[in-house]
């Protein structure tokens, strides 16, 4: 009972801290262009007043144009429910495994594509196809990532892989290293961030997901937002907690959770700012150097995947 | 199991999987200067590698091995080739790759045939390289995908210095390195190679105002 309790806790995390994470992720960058930031809270302000605010909506919006946020923030909580955040063998990740996590992260892009295309401007329907040649490209890289994972624990459920790399110790495996580079392209380009999308204009030709919502407004556009700050950081835990997974907790006591909370905090800190360095370093690139991009990730994942067969089965 | 084994062993490993990568970089680059880039890259993991090695196996000549391989593949002839397509004007050309997923699609079938032919080899090897050499085999493979799939002759050059990167980390994790007098000579034999490379690629610029390998074939009789 109480470890259904502390996935409960641990969804609440994930919920109210998104954010958060994405405020922090701003203020870096601000930091290193020379700006002055805004308040860390700010997210959550821009999200109280889109609550606050009517909502706006074509004539010839449908039934799927109203729904789409729903489900679009369902299926992303759905998704943060199974990630484990602070604590590793709780019920809700046993339920499900991490492809389970790509259908949900489908699930969303497919009803956000749709909706783009609903009302019929230019922009969403741009916008839709850019996002499905996309995700066509960056989950086979994903999903081969995540094979390399299932090879080396035996398991594609989260808990037993952090579990495994966890009892492995401090070990050098070919097959990670490439998996964990891979899982960064894939992340950047699936949260939608420079050099694939730029998240912080929707005054851009080459937007992708600025131009799918372009139409929403008022709460619908606050759970969309939400949605996409909650998909950054359910890809930033998933890759710290699965590559360096030290500090999190398997015994449910007082200490254990409070060193865990302590120890993603700080790693999240980390991610983010590195996250932040690379979009400041790095520029947009063409929509079609993306393929490019994404193979590159496939390329990696498949690497990982042979490193593993040829060089760590003996 | 890959846990017992000492930290140096999981680096040979480790980078033996990067040298492999760096091959697939090799076909996939399109700027020549990236290519030269990852061929240096590709030298100097070479180099550690047979370091990392020699530490392990306790044998002091491959020391030697890897101080040639990081001063001619890593610095020498990257160096070399930097400076002669700065001279033929070339730095910002860009060598496009003519079918990239079919290359890769190959490149990825070459590395499967590559373990499967190892396998057997790999059973009768008690050392710690004994699975680097299907790795080693793919490095030697791409190497010749590299020379077959473009079109230009610097990547060429490249793609066989890469063949010649793969059949020498062969040796290292077959059988600890050839002798040598052998190794001596292969590197000398890769230093005049370079040298002559540099010396054709004028040639060839100066007879077809392209080194378009595929030009050559202007060379057949039925020109005269």
């Amino acid at each position: 009972m109480s470890n259904w309790f502390l996935a409960l806790i641990q969804a609440a995390l994930f919920v109210i801290f998104a954010p958060l994470f994405a405020g922090w992720v701003k203020r870096v960058k601000c930091w290193l262009q020379n700006r002055r930031p805004p308040s860390l809270l700010q997210p959550y302000q821009d999200l109280r007043r889109l609550l606050s605010k009517q909502v706006v909506m074509s004539v010839d919006a449908s039934a799927v144009f109203r729904v789409a946020p729903y489900i679009v923030a369902a299926a992303t909580l759905l998704a943060a429910v199974v990630v484990p955040l602070i604590a590793d063998n709780l019920p809700t990740t046993a339920i499900a495994d991490v492809i389970v996590l790509a259908g949900f992260f489908a699930l969303a892009r497919f009803f956000l594509a749709l909706a783009g295309m609903d009302i019929g401007t230019a922009f969403g329907g741009m916008g839709s196809s850019r996002e499905m040649t996309i995700s066509a490209l960056a989950e086979p890289a994903m999903l081969m990532a995540v094979f390399t994972l299932a090879m080396v624990a035996s398991s594609t459920n989260l808990s037993t892989v952090i579990h495994y790399v966890l009892t492995d110790g401090m070990v050098l495996r070919p097959s990670l290293l490439f998996a964990l580079l891979s899982m960064l392209l894939v992340g950047i380009a699936e949260t939608g961030r420079i050099p694939v999308d730029n998240p912080a204009t929707h005054l851009e030709l080459t937007m992708i997901h600025e131009a799918m919502i372009l139409e929403y407004s008022g709460r619908h556009l606050a759970l969309i937002e939400w949605a996409a700050q909650l998909k950054l950081m359910i890809y930033s835990v998933l890759i710290i907690n699965i590559f360096f997974p030290w500090g999190i907790a398997s015994e449910f006591n007082w200490v254990m959770l409070g060193t865990a909370i302590l120890a993603i905090t700080a790693k999240l800190m980390v991610l983010g700012a590195v996250l932040a360095i690379s979009e400041t370093v790095m520029a947009k690139m063409r929509l079609f150097r993306v393929t490019t991009f994404l193979v590159l990730a496939l390329t990696l994942a498949l690497i990982g995947l042979l490193s593993h067969i040829v060089l760590e089965i003996h | 199991m890959l846990t017992q084994l000492p930290i140096y062993q999981q680096a040979i490993l480790t980078l033996s999987a990067m040298i492999l990568f760096t091959s697939f970089a090799l076909l996939a680059q399109s700027r020549v200067v990236s290519i030269i880039h990852a061929f240096a890259w590709q030298g100097a993991m070479v180099a550690l590698t047979t370091a990392l090695v020699a530490y392990d196996t306790g044998l002091h000549h491959l020391y030697i091995s890897a101080f040639l391989t990081l001063a001619l593949k890593a610095l020498f002839i990257p160096w070399l080739l930097h400076r002669l397509v700065r001279q033929l004007g070339l730095l910002r050309e860009l060598h496009t790759v003519e079918h990239p997923v079919m290359t890769m699609m190959i490149a990825t079938s070459l590395v499967i045939f590559c373990y499967y032919v190892a396998q057997p080899i790999e059973q009768f090897s008690e050392t710690i390289t004994r699975n680097t050499i299907a790795i080693s085999m793919s490095v030697i493979l791409l190497g010749m995908l590299m020379l077959i799939s473009r079109n230009k002759a610097v990547s060429q050059v490249v793609g066989f210095m890469s063949l010649e990167n793969g059949l020498f980390f062969a040796a290292i994790s077959a059988t600890h390195g050839m002798p040598m007098v052998v190794e001596l000579g292969i590197a000398f034999d890769v230093l005049i190679a370079a040298v002559i490379f540099g010396v054709f690629f004028f040639h060839i610029r100066d007879s077809f105002d392209s080194l378009d390998v595929s030009q050559l074939h202007r060379l057949s009789e039925s020109d005269e």
